[in-house]
């Protein structure tokens, strides 16, 4: 019985060996994978071949081990989990098989890196094998190190690499200063043990071991000032080993296409670059060598070409002397009208860098720059643009501006933003006079349509109303440029001007004679009534029908008859705009004429322009340690004196505080700490120091008196937000005073848009006396940028990330990226409400950063969300030194009358965040 | 330094992918799709750079496949070109005339060339003849691995 028993067990066995036979090889699999017609039945091949592969690994096989993890390691180039290898490559490396060693080491390289946990283990087999006597085996091991070394293990073993380095192999020696390289990145203190090495490998004959060697020795240089300063001494030794490779006669084995081993000339070039740069002496040492390679070497191909290239940045970088540096400007000249695509954009973008150091050699090559304006590439010709921009100076502003304006119009959309930016800011450096300011921006706006970033509109409107002299010809000429747009939607900043301007200054249209009022009230309702024209664009044109009603008297009743019509628009503040005007007309004719009065002048401030942050908040802010800038710190036409007392205000305001969020609270939590302090989404509106001459002489108290009812009461009623100090009521102040102020309407004191009380407030609000208008400038800029991003028809967005978000309310950084720089991230600060029903009320967002970077936050669209509605706020940092970006936020807000304090850091904003 | 390198064909299917920098999977991943998808996008009259996160990438494409290598900003562009076209040349002259099938079906081999002309980003042989030898030497030490192999299996040794 039992030995029956055997034999059954012998016969199973056997059948279940026949039955298993050996696994499938790696090619076939491959074949199989690639046989598979749809993605799920390669799915199913590749499950079931991992499944197999488990077992071999489960089954501890040694024989098949070495063939799964092929296998294995071409299923995870397909994308696949392929981790549960990990352990096998080790086990294979650990063979004393060469195939098993090889496969295990390629499959160390691709499965792990520097964060697995496995670590030692694998320390531990390199180290075995950087010992071993096979120069193949120790070839492996430090290919491996070389690519997968962590901080760990580049401590652990640089030992082995250091005694490596001393080899009397030459394939040894080159991977070993390669894994040097590896290490001083990884661990720079540990440079010093290789010093003594490199000596020694600097001066080689060998080509792979020199090419390393420098390699390694470039990075020691720029990662410590004393080794920099030792190997400053070898110098002349890099120039002569230079000049042989030069001169040295054709050798098959080192040459590309004529030029003598160009990858060991770019990598000495490279560290000649690092030894040379700021130093007198060192730069005459190399001067001749440099100049050498810059005119001997053979450029019809691009081995030369990379060398001249490496030559020019190397020139560039040492002190070298101009007539060199001349030279290199004119190599990167004939790279412009080089046939080769890939080398006219380098030299662009070189020039780019050059062009700050030498504006006037950059500048002969501007024709050659204008020409690759034209380029079919769209890289190279934004390129281009970008260098046009920077060589753009008084003596060539016409001509460049003419070239520029005509790549603008031929342009595809995304350059279009861009280019019409820069273009608005070379005009409002350069321009001569008004005159050709305004017909640069006008052109501006009819070349780039609606890809005109939208403050290029506020702009105009400024320069506009600054300048009496160009008006009757700005309104004549906008008003030709709109009659005759086709297509209305498509240049929605030109209409948007074109309406502010009749609105303002249309009384001198009457003086043309061939200008029928009718055709321009017939246009007007065109553009209001036009399906795919923005509310914004609709906002602009009924206000200024209505001032037009004021210039131009006998227009009046064809104006209410349009504007009427508004009145139960769905669009809320169309509707109530309408409605007002009806009212204005109806009950207070009297008052019609002076309200819409025409604006005065609004002064360009240029250096407020520039962004550039106020200057009394700073120093005020010293004396509280803390900066603090409330929206309007950024305003930009304050007289000094005001400014300071608004400063003040804005901080005695922070410090008394209101909503249980004194300063003296939050500089306890900040004052510690290296930050800076801003504070936003508190009062959307500057505090108004005297009301006197807000109203003054136009009536205005009588306006108030007037209207009185439900709106006095309104005033006196302590505003959520109480600001103490100002004399009239915040909620004034806080009124929509122009068309584009709307998207503030919702929120000025916390109020929301819905029933009546809304009205009883806004009415007396829209029409104050023009002379308030100016007080008011900044917001109304600032909220006409907000309301066109909120429209998103004009900017571009970046990627956003969700900042905060809780039970109650959410907030989202969008960065808009017609606004950021390279040194300034311009986002959009956006807050809504998790829940419908629940409404937020009194939400104050404020935000810390760094002290080397600088926060503006503008006045925020509101403090209270309700059902659905977002407050948007606009949030500029500059960041100068590129530093890591992060953020402090503290929020607070109530929720049915219960207050919420939040604080909120950020620290992991993606590296690209704000960056086109 | 070079940071990666990817080899990717015309459909966008990967072939060959190098991280001299470590990644989680994840992040790799996604790398590799963005790129894949940007150059795959780019028209041929476009020139081989493109500016990507605070790296410049460099791109060639031979036949049917593309070689995409991603470099640091003090790196030489043109130069990373010659690189490419170095490795290229090396799978030339191992393979006789490759193909990407070539690469498809002895992808090691394609990883095993390049380890012997770049290592941790930086070239570590600037002459085509050292590379093809020391792959040929570790060729020829994995066949008389197998020899020995089938030898011992029939008893033979």
């Amino acid at each position: 019985m039992e030995v029956a028993n055997t034999i059954k067990q012998v016969i199973n066995d056997a059948v279940e060996r026949v039955k298993m036979p050996a696994p499938l090889r790696l090619r076939d699999l491959i074949r199989m994978i690639r046989a598979a017609r749809t993605a799920a039945e390669e799915r199913e091949v590749v499950n079931k071949e991992c499944a197999n592969i488990r077992n071999t690994f489960r089954d501890e096989d040694s024989v098949w081990r070495c063939r799964s993890v092929a296998k294995l390691l071409y299923i995870h180039m397909l994308g696949y989990p392929a981790h549960f290898g990990q352990l096998e490559c080790l086990k294979l490396i650990a063979s004393p098989r060469f195939t098993d060693k090889r496969i295990g080491y390629l499959g160390a390289m691709l499965l792990l890196d520097e964060r697995q946990d496995t670590h030692l283990l694998i320390t531990n087999v390199l180290k075995n094998d950087l010992n071993s006597n096979a120069q193949f085996v120790v070839g492996l091991a430090l290919c491996t190190l070389g690519t997968i070394a962590s901080v760990e293990m580049s401590r652990d073993l640089a030992p082995e690499i250091e005694k490596l380095l001393k080899s009397s192999n030459a394939y040894l020696r080159k991977k070993a200063a390669l894994c040097a390289f590896r290490i001083v990145r990884k661990v720079p203190e540990l440079m010093e043990m290789f010093l003594p090495a490199c000596r020694t490998l600097i001066a080689e004959k060998n080509h792979a071991v020199l090419i390393t060697a420098v390699t390694l020795v470039t990075e020691m240089c720029e990662k410590s000032p004393d080794t920099y300063n030792y190997f400053k001494k070898m110098i002349p030794t890099l120039v002569r080993t230079m000049k042989t490779l030069i001169l040295s006669g054709y050798s098959p084995e080192h040459d590309v296409s004529g030029v003598s081993d160009p990858f060991l000339q770019v990598k000495l070039l490279r560290l000649l670059r690092v030894l040379g740069r700021g130093d007198q002496e060192a730069a005459e040492a190399m001067n001749d060598l440099l100049a050498q390679v810059a005119t001997n070497t053979e450029t019809s191909k691009n081995v030369g070409n990379a060398i001249l290239y490496e030559t020019v940045h190397a020139i560039m970088d040492v002190q070298s002397e101009s007539g060199l540096r001349v030279l290199a400007v004119n190599i990167l000249g004939r790279f412009l009208l080089n046939s080769d695509k890939n080398i006219r954009y380098v030299a662009l973008t070189t020039l780019q860098k050059t062009v700050t150091l030498d504006q006037n050699a950059v500048q002969r090559h501007r024709s050659t720059v204008l020409d690759c304006l034209k380029d079919p590439d769209v890289s190279i010709r934004r390129r281009a643009m970008e260098l046009s921009f920077q060589l753009v100076v008084e003596s060539n502003l016409e001509s460049m501006t003419r070239e520029l304006l005509a790549f603008l119009s031929r342009s595809e959309p995304e350059v279009k933003s861009v280019c019409a930016s820069n273009l608005v800011s070379i005009a409002e450096r350069y321009a001569p006079s008004p005159s050709w300011h305004f017909h640069t921006l006008y052109e501006i706006l009819q070349a780039a349509g609606n890809y005109v970033r939208d403050d290029v509109v506020s702009s105009t409107l400024q320069l506009v109303s600054d300048s009496p002299a160009i008006q009757a010809e700005a309104v004549s000429l906008l008003w030709e440029a709109v009659k005759n747009l086709k297509n209305l939607e498509d240049y929605q900043p030109l209409v948007q001007v074109c309406c502010w301007c009749i609105g303002e200054y249309g009384d001198s249209l009457l003086s043309i004679p061939d200008v029928p009022m009718d055709e321009v009230l017939e246009s007007f309702q065109q553009i209001l009534w036009s399906p795919h024209v923005s509310i914004i664009t609709r906002q602009y044109s009924i206000m200024a029908l209505e001032k037009l009603s004021a210039r131009v008297p006998d227009t009046t009743n064809r104006i209410r008859s349009i504007v009427d019509a508004f009145g139960s628009h769905l669009n809320v503040d169309l509707q109530q705009r309408a409605i007002e005007f009806g009212a204005l007309c109806r009950s207070f004719d009297h008052l019609r004429g002076p309200i819409l009065e025409k604006m005065p002048p609004m002064p360009v401030d240029k250096d407020s322009k520039r962004g550039t942050s106020n200057g009394a908040g700073d120093t005020n802010s010293n004396d509280v340690d803390l900066l603090i800038e409330d929206g309007i710190s950024t305003s930009r036409d304050r007289d000094p004196t005001s400014s300071d007392s608004n400063v003040l205000l804005n901080i005695i305001d922070g410090l008394d505080g209101d909503n249980d969020l004194g300063m003296s609270s939050s500089s306890a939590v900040y004052d510690s700490s290296d930050f800076s302090f801003a504070m936003g989404f508190k009062n959307p509106q500057p505090p108004i120091t005297t009301s006197s001459n807000i109203f003054g002489g136009v009536g205005g108290n009588d306006l108030l008196d007037l209207l009185g009812g439900s709106f006095g009461d309104e005033l006196s009623t302590p505003a959520p937000e109480p600001l103490s100090l100002t004399s009239v009521g915040p909620n004034i102040t806080s009124m929509p005073l122009f068309p584009n102020f709307t998207h503030s309407v919702a929120i000025n004191g916390g109020t929301e848009i819905s029933g009546q009380s809304q009205q009883h407030e806004l009415i007396p609000g829209q029409y104050f006396p023009s002379s308030f208008f100016s007080m008011n400038k900044p917001e109304q800029q600032s909220s006409l940028w907000l309301g066109a991003e909120h429209d998103g028809i004009m900017s571009e967005y970046g990627k956003a990330i969700l900042a905060y978000s809780d039970e109650h309310i959410w907030i989202i950084f969008v960065p808009l990226l017609a606004y950021s720089s390279q040194t300034t991230i311009v986002m959009q600060v956006r807050a809504g409400g998790r829940s419908s029903q629940s409404q937020v009320n009194d939400l104050i967002f404020q935000a810390a950063v760094p002290k080397s970077l600088q926060l503006t936050l503008d006045p925020p669209s509101g403090t209270s969300i309700v059902q659905g509605t977002v407050i948007t706020q606009r949030v500029t940092i500059g960041n100068p030194s590129k530093a890591t970006l992060k953020m402090k936020l503290k929020i607070s807000y109530s929720v049915s009358g219960r207050s919420q304090e939040k604080i909120q850091e950020i620290h992991d904003f993606p590296a690209d965040f704000g960056m086109s | 330094m070079m940071q990666f390198m990817l080899l990717f064909s015309r459909q966008g299917k990967l072939r060959l992918q190098k991280w001299y920098v470590a990644q989680p999977d994840k992040a790799r991943k996604k790398i590799t799709r963005d790129l894949v998808t940007t150059i795959l996008a780019r028209k041929p009259k476009m020139c081989s750079f493109l500016e990507w996160r605070d790296l410049k990438i460099v791109y060639k494409r031979y036949a049917s496949l593309y070689f995409c290598c991603a470099i640091e900003q003090q790196d030489n562009e043109l130069l990373c070109l010659e690189i490419i076209h170095r490795y290229v040349e090396l799978l030339d002259k191992y393979f006789g005339s490759v193909c990407e099938l070539d690469i498809i079906f002895n992808f090691e081999k394609a990883y095993f060339i390049l380890d012997e002309l770049l290592i941790g980003g930086e070239v570590q042989e600037t002459s085509k003849k050292n590379v093809l030898k020391a792959i040929a030497a570790q060729d020829l030490l994995q066949e008389d691995e197998m020899m020995d192999s089938i030898l011992r299996e029939h008893g033979l040794i």
